[in-house]
C-alpha cells in the first residue's frame, strides 16, 4: 500500500509547488516509485514546474470522471524512470474533485506506487480539503512571515479533524513543518522570523529548512525540479529533507549567515 | 549600500513584534475556530444544567485548546449566588 503525503500551506506562493516537484523527484532518485498529483483544478502549475505541460493529453478530471482510464493521463518523467505526474485539469471546476472519485484513483494507483506526493492548491477550499483527505503524512509549507505562519496553524487545525483517518478514528496525520524561503542574514538583523520562533508557535516537528535562494526560480523557469540543481543550498536542503523524511537523521543546513571577507562585508556580496 | 549598513549598523526588530503579534492571533484563531460540535455542545449542556438549576443562558462557555499534541476542553459554567 502507497504512502500518501500530502504538500499544504493554506497560503499560496509559498513553495508547495517547488516543494512536491522537489520531494516527489527525491524519492524518485532513491528508487522509490513515486507519482506527483497536481490537485489545483482551474490553476494547475505542477507540470509547468515539472516541465512537462507539454505532455499533457488526459488530466486528474478526466480519469475521475471516467475519460479516461489512469495510465492514459499519467505522465513518465523523462529524468526518473520511477517518476509520474497526474496533471490537474485546466478547464473543469474544482467540484468536479469528489471524495469517491478522488478515493478510487488514489486506490488505484497505490497498487503501483510506493510515494503519492498531492500537490495542494492554496486556500481551505475543495482541492486542499480534497488533497489532504486520505493523506497519512501532511508536509506543512511555511514562509516564515506573518501571514503564512497563521495559514499554517490553521491548516494545522483542519488536517487533524478533516481527514479520512481522523473520520476513521486512526492514528492522525503525520506532521511536518518544512520552512522556506528562509534567510539567516534578515533573521540576524532582525527582520525575520527566527527558526525557532516558528517552531515555537506551530510546534511541528521540523523535516527542512530551505533557504532563500536564486536556484528556485531558475528551477522553475527551466522546469527542472530544484532538488536537480545539486551545487545550489536549496537542492541541497531538499535532497536533506527527502532523506529525514525515509528516516535519516541529518542535522540542519543553512540556518547561519555565511561569514564574508572584509571585501564582501564592504561592498555587499 | 553595504558600506552604509556596515557602518549605520541599523538594528530593525521588526521580527519580534512579528513572533509577538503571532502569538496572540494563533491563540485566538485556535479558541476560535474549535471543532464543530462546540456551539451545539454549548446548547445542550446548557438545557441539562437548566433542568437542575436555575442558570442564564451564557452561564456555559465550552472551549478547546490545543497545547502541542494535546487538545483540551473547558468547560465554564457559572452558578447563580
Amino acid at each position: 500500500m502507497a504512502r500518501i503525503i500530502v504538500v499544504t500551506s493554506g497560503k499560496g506562493g509559498v513553495g508547495k509547488t517547488t516543494t512536491s516537484a522537489a520531494f516527489a523527484m527525491g524519492l524518485a532518485e532513491r528508487g522509490f516509485r513515486t507519482v506527483v498529483i497536481d490537485f489545483d483544478v482551474g490553476l494547475r502549475n505542477l507540470d509547468l514546474i515539472m516541465g512537462c505541460e507539454r505532455r499533457v493529453v488526459y488530466d486528474f478530471v478526466n480519469v475521475i470522471q471516467g475519460d479516461a482510464n489512469v495510465g492514459q493521463a499519467l505522465i513518465k518523467d523523462k529524468r526518473s524512470p520511477n517518476l509520474f505526474i497526474l496533471p490537474a485539469s485546466q478547464t473543469r471546476d474544482k467540484d468536479a474533485l469528489t471524495v469517491e472519485g478522488v478515493g478510487q484513483v488514489l486506490e488505484e494507483l497505490g497498487r503501483e506506487f510506493e510515494f503519492i506526493v498531492c500537490d495542494s492548491p492554496a486556500g481551505i477550499e475543495r482541492g486542499a480539503t480534497m488533497a489532504m483527505y486520505f493523506a497519512d503524512d501532511a508536509i506543512v509549507v511555511t514562509n516564515p512571515e506573518v501571514s503564512s505562519v497563521r495559514d499554517s496553524d490553521r491548516m494545522i487545525g483542519i488536517l487533524s479533524s478533516k481527514s479520512r483517518r481522523a473520520e476513521q478514528g486512526q492514528e492522525g496525520i503525520r506532521e511536518f513543518l518544512l520552512v522556506t524561503r528562509y534567510s539567516p542574514e534578515r533573521v540576524q538583523r532582525g527582520e525575520m522570523l527566527a527558526l525557532e520562533d516558528v517552531q515555537e508557535i506551530l510546534s511541528l516537528d521540523l523535516i527542512g529548512v530551505i533557504p532563500e535562494s536564486s536556484a528556485v526560480l531558475n528551477a522553475s523557469n527551466a522546469g527542472s525540479p530544484v532538488i536537480l540543481d545539486r551545487d545550489s543550498n536549496a537542492g541541497k536542503a531538499y535532497s536533506d529533507m527527502v532523506a529525514r523524511y525515509l528516516g535519516e537523521d541529518l542535522p540542519h543546513r543553512f540556518l547561519s549567515v555565511e561569514k564574508k571577507g572584509l571585501f564582501g562585508r564592504l561592498f555587499g556580496g | 549600500m553595504a558600506l552604509l549598513d556596515f557602518f549605520r549598523q541599523r538594528k530593525s526588530n521588526s521580527a519580534a513584534v512579528a513572533k509577538e503579534r503571532l502569538q496572540i492571533l494563533v491563540a485566538h484563531d485556535r479558541r476560535g475556530g474549535g471543532p464543530s460540535y462546540l456551539p451545539q455542545l454549548q446548547r445542550d449542556l446548557l438545557q441539562v444544567i437548566q433542568k437542575y438549576v436555575a442558570v442564564d443562558n451564557d452561564a456555559v462557555t465550552v472551549n478547546v485548546e490545543r497545547d502541542g499534541g494535546q487538545e483540551i476542553l473547558e468547560l465554564n459554567i457559572v452558578l447563580p449566588d
